[in-house]
């Protein structure tokens, strides 16, 4: 198999813009040292490309031409497109991935409508990962997105059939690929609520992710997340892509809502690499 | 159709640094850009970010303008309360307020 690592974790801007203005520094440091606890299995994994599923926040797509899901099969991409000073993460060039890329992009398209882009600007919902995964900027990246942002959105079961399609392309290359999914759980975010966290509808969601637990996962309306998790659960979409890809079983290798300065109940998972079907 | 341009002219103003440039030369031939009511574009001349929060700018839109206007993340909580107090309710989208105005952190309750 050439899909190597399978991953997710949390990409709010707090965690780095507002890392000093954080209370908590113990918590706020247990969950940077699972973020480095991550990032030395993706370097472990041996991945020549590392596939980031996320969520952006409008930094390339619009109501004007909204994908529900893009790859990018740039040769390079720059971020942040914020203030670096307010992300507190230096303007940089990161490495991609085009010609695997290209030939994930065209085994995706058996089953899945996939939009591709050789073009992306970095906004933080990639740019705090990779602040963390990838610091030197050295691993090639290859963006996924999944509308969470402008209604109408992608529903689960297609997320989820696009989760399948990533694990067939990652298996179809050569490249050793490592994947990981960048999103949150219950979030109020860039609102008044920010701070907000549902934890127990987080847990539970999480538990279910780890199961990889299909009926339970696909029954979440964006109605009710929207009632109990806020806009921000909309982006559970790139956790579960992530989860059905790995196919195995799930591990919460960290999980808070102590640290609400971050805007999200903060998330760290790795997945087991199931056999391919 | 107005939301739609007023959102259009922060997203591209948030992600195209020449749209920046004309923003900091010229604000008024930057909003003649778009399509906009007369209560948009001075919501955007003023930098008003209690207003634009109300009309319904996607959050994530509206916060990255707030990043680019050198707002500090508390002010601009703030800033939001305050255009829910002056204008009313959010008038559409998703990125409505639900908690009444506090706060949900320990540091922002401090303040």
């Amino acid at each position: 198999m050439s899909l190597v690592y399978a991953g997710a974790l949390s990409h709010a801007p707090g965690i780095t813009g507002r890392a000093e203005l954080c209370e908590n520094k113990a918590k706020r440091d247990e969950f940077y040292a699972a973020l480095e606890r991550q990032r030395r299995d993706v370097e472990a994994s041996g991945a020549e490309a590392l596939i980031v599923v996320a969520a952006e926040h409008f930094a390339n797509f619009f109501m004007n031409n909204m994908p529900a899901y893009c790859i990018g099969i740039g040769s390079s991409y720059e971020g942040p497109i914020e203030d670096p000073e307010w992300l507190k993460i230096e303007r940089t060039r990161v490495p991609g991935a085009p010609d695997v890329g290209t030939r994930l992009t065209r085994e995706i398209m058996k089953t899945v409508d996939v939009a591709y882009a050789e073009e992306w600007k970095f906004d933080h919902g990639i740019m705090v990962p990779l602040h963390f995964l990838t610091p030197e900027y050295d691993l090639p990246i290859i963006p996924v997105n999944i509308n969470c942002q402008g209604p109408p959105l992608t529903p689960l079961h297609r997320a989820w059939a696009f989760g399948e399609a990533l694990r067939r392309a990652c298996d179809s290359v050569p490249e050793k690929i490592a994947l990981v999914a960048t999103g949150g759980v219950s979030h109020w975010p860039a609102t008044p609520d920010s701070g907000k966290i549902n934890e127990e509808w987080d847990r539970r969601f999480l538990g279910q992710l780890t199961r990889l637990d299909k009926d339970a996962l696909l029954a979440y309306t964006d109605e009710q997340t929207y009632a109990e998790a806020g806009q921000g659960g909309f982006e559970i979409r790139t956790y579960i892509a992530a989860a059905v890809a790995a196919g195995g079983q799930g591990h919460l290798q960290f999980y808070t809502a102590e640290l609400p300065i971050f805007a999200v109940g903060v998330t760290v998972m790795k997945f087991d690499i199931a056999a391919a079907a | 159709m107005s939301l739609y341009q007023l959102q259009k002219s922060l997203y591209v103003l948030n992600r195209d640094e020449l749209a920046q440039e004309k923003y900091r030369a010229d604000l008024d031939a930057f909003i003649k850009d778009f399509e906009l009511t007369d209560e948009e574009a001075g919501a955007i001349r003023d930098g008003d970010i209690g207003l634009l929060y109300v009309l319904g700018v996607n959050g994530q839109i509206l916060m990255h303008y707030a990043a680019f206007l050198g707002i500090e993340w508390f002010d601009y909580l703030d800033l939001m309360r305050e255009g829910i107090e002056k204008y009313g309710p959010v008038r559409a989208g998703v990125y409505t307020m639900t908690g009444g105005g506090a706060s949900f952190t320990e540091e922002g309750k401090k303040r």
